[in-house]
């Protein structure tokens, strides 16, 4: 007996002989035909599909590139160009990939501002979370080796200075470069192996997000609301439903990306990408792709050593959030005790910035280096996407959309606007008032996970919530018919 | 039926907390499981490190002798810029004055250079690879009359040292030896 036997029969005679063998017809009728999805969908919920839609497209172009591309470092600037102006359709085939890029990681990344703004992470979804920011892990280490590949500029430097960062690593960084270069410096090595991971972590991806979609499966989707499914009047089944509001989304964000690839295929690119790698010369301004601005701002806004006395005054309002802001039972924020806390750790914090920045002012302890600027950068950096991991647990509010927590979605909104503005940071140069602002947004960013999300957890009175999924559904459209029937009026 | 009793081992007395022979087994056996994948794993990893051909590119001579008070040159050595400076006396006596005991990498001019009026470093800037500016004339040369990295920000006096920015080296100063008088030898 296998484990094939509750299987309801197909009436189509092939379907059934397939499926008494491998039930796979039943699987996809349980998973995507009757399976029960929220009835209140927005469409934010589009750009799950969407990016699938993307991995695919990324795989399909990458492997037909693949057929004519030459990963050496001899051979590999005018392999592309050959591509672009010999391979039939080459042009159209590379323009879809590399705009692809982009358009992945915008869907992905409303994706993720949709999992966060309703809550989508929180219990029982933590695991599907976390696939899915290793999902986009992935995808930037996919990225980066892909921009590598076309070896111009733009690649070489991006390469240079993004492997760079592992030698901030103490005692091993330096060693781990050059095994990651295979040689001194980025050179033909490095970019035959990267072009074999670029080749590969497609794959893992696509397998990852296997187990991103099975654990969507067992939990079942979140909806705008938050709330959870209580009966069938709050589903609906996935198709036609779905399928068909998937595919009107899909067929939106397509029609945009084809804007860029027909009309302005290198508008999201940098020019100096089509200017051969020269080892010699360093462009005056390197920008990694837009995606990864962000994070390229982060990395900078440490642009500073930490001095023992600043670690000082850091660990001791670490240690006021760690025991007063993250623990639950408690409210003594003002407490005589904790206000001597912060204002001595933040008096050393400053002392340590102020002789750090005045050398000539001779601050004891304040020149000896505990941490360097690069290795603060680079761990401010990872730290920003690890902030990712454990949201689930930073914020564990029991209401999960911001619909219904004016104050979450306040700070939820305001940390786009930071990100979007490190975004800006990242593509100036590190000059002026710059880096000063990428070191107050990076604050607000790693404020916002540690600090403002246990607090608001603990202490936000959250909006009365409708009875069910169905109860809100009918809600709004008694709010819309009150409103027409007054415009009528 | 008398005689396969008394052939087989009588029943075992087995103390719980003796190790038996099958514990034995299980754990040699993991042990070498352990030791093969180690063995195996490690080519993998070590194929990655500089091969032997990169490694054999690891020495070049150069003729320093028809460059100019105030010149540079950039040669290459194993894939990387090699700064080589004829310093003027003005800059060797601005690289004498600095105050060492302020600096984030603290190493005195004498420290970095055979013959003061020559200047050999790697030229790539120590906080994320980029190659400084101020090699040509006419080039940005930073706030202390040295290198400027156009990426982040570094600058580096005339010395090499860093003195602004987020390198946290100065520059670094390669192997090498005068051969003769305008013969250097890197690496």
């Amino acid at each position: 007996m296998g484990s094939n036997s509750d299987r309801k029969p197909f009436n189509n005679k092939t379907i059934e002989w397939i499926d008494q063998r491998l039930p796979i017809f039943t699987m996809l009728d349980k998973e995507y035909g009757k399976f029960p999805t929220p009835r209140n969908f927005n469409y934010f919920w589009n750009f799950g599909a969407i990016a699938m839609f993307m991995l695919v497209t990324m795989i399909v172009t990458g492997i037909t590139l693949a057929m004519h591309y030459t990963p050496h470092a001899n051979y590999a600037f005018d392999s592309v160009e050959r591509i672009m102006r010999d391979v039939n359709f080459g042009w159209l085939i590379r323009y879809i990939h590399m705009n692809g890029a982009s358009f992945f990681f915008i869907a992905v990344y409303i994706h993720i501002f949709r999992g966060m703004y309703y809550g989508s992470f929180k219990q029982p979804r933590e695991l599907l979370w976390i696939l899915g920011v290793t999902i986009f892990l992935l995808m930037m280490a996919t990225a980066f080796m892909g921009y590598v590949l076309p070896w111009g500029q733009m690649s070489f430097w991006g390469a240079t200075v993004i492997t760079n960062l592992f030698s901030a690593v103490p005692i091993v960084g330096p060693g781990i470069v050059e095994w990651m270069w295979g040689g001194f410096a980025v050179d033909n090595a490095t970019l035959n192996r990267f072009f074999s991971l670029h080749f590969v972590l497609p794959f893992v991806i696509a397998a990852v997000v296997f187990l991103h979609v099975w654990a969507l499966h067992v939990t079942g989707s979140n909806n705008p609301t938050g709330l959870d499914v209580k009966g069938p009047q709050d589903t609906l089944p996935f198709n036609p439903y779905y399928t068909i509001k998937d595919l009107f989304g899909l067929i939106v964000f397509v029609a945009v990306y084809a804007m860029f690839i027909f009309f302005m295929p290198n508008a999201l690119g940098h020019p100096d990408n089509y200017i051969p790698a020269n080892p010699l010369v360093t462009p005056p301004h390197i920008v990694p792709e837009w995606y990864f601005l962000t994070f390229y701002a982060i990395l900078r806004s440490i642009f500073f050593d930490f001095n023992p006395i600043m670690l000082a005054g850091f660990g001791g309002i670490g240690y006021y959030v760690a025991k007063v802001v993250w623990d639950k039972n408690r409210t003594d924020y003002f407490s005589t005790r904790n206000l001597i806390i912060l204002g001595v750790s933040g008096f050393l914090t400053l002392v340590g910035f102020v002789g750090a920045f005045f050398p000539q002012l001779h601050i004891p302890l304040t020149n000896m280096v505990i941490i360097e600027a690069k290795l603060g950068g680079v761990l401010a950096m990872f730290g920003a996407v690890g902030l990712l991991f454990v949201l689930p647990w930073c914020d564990t509010h029991p209401v999960r959309s911001a619909r219904y927590r004016p104050l979450y979605k306040a700070a939820l909104l305001f940390f786009v606007a930071i990100v979007l503005l490190l975004g800006y940071v990242g593509a100036m140069p590190a000059e002026g008032i710059w880096p000063w602002i990428g070191l107050a947004a990076t604050g607000y960013y790693m404020a916002f996970f540690l600090v403002i999300l246990p607090i608001l957890s603990k202490h936000e009175k959250a909006l009365p919530l409708p009875a069910s999924i169905a109860q809100a559904v009918l809600d709004e459209q008694a709010a819309k018919a009150a409103k027409l029937a007054k415009k009528g009026a | 039926m008398t005689d396969q009793n008394s052939s087989s081992p009588p029943p075992s007395a087995h103390d719980e907390n003796e190790p038996t022979r099958r514990d034995f087994l299980f754990l040699t056996a993991a042990g070498m499981a352990a030791v093969s994948v180690g063995s195996i794993a490690w080519p993998f990893i070590d194929q990655w490190n500089p091969a032997k051909d990169t490694l054999a590119l690891s020495s070049t001579e150069v003729d320093v002798a028809s460059l100019q008070e105030g010149q540079a040159i950039t040669v290459m050595w194993r894939g990387k810029p090699v700064f080589i400076r004829h310093r003027t006396q003005k800059e060797i006596d601005e690289a004498k004055a600095v105050d060492v005991t302020a600096l984030r990498d603290k190493q005195t001019d004498d420290e970095r250079v055979k013959k003061p009026q020559w200047l050999v470093m790697v030229g790539v800037c120590t906080h994320l690879g980029c190659i400084p500016l101020g090699q040509k004339t006419g080039e940005v040369k930073g706030d202390y009359d040295g290198w400027f990295c156009p990426c982040h920000g570094s600058h580096y006096d005339s010395s090499g040292r860093i003195r602004k920015g987020p390198a946290p080296k100065n520059l670094e100063v390669p192997q090498y030896t005068f051969v003769s008088d305008t013969l250097i030898r890197i690496g």
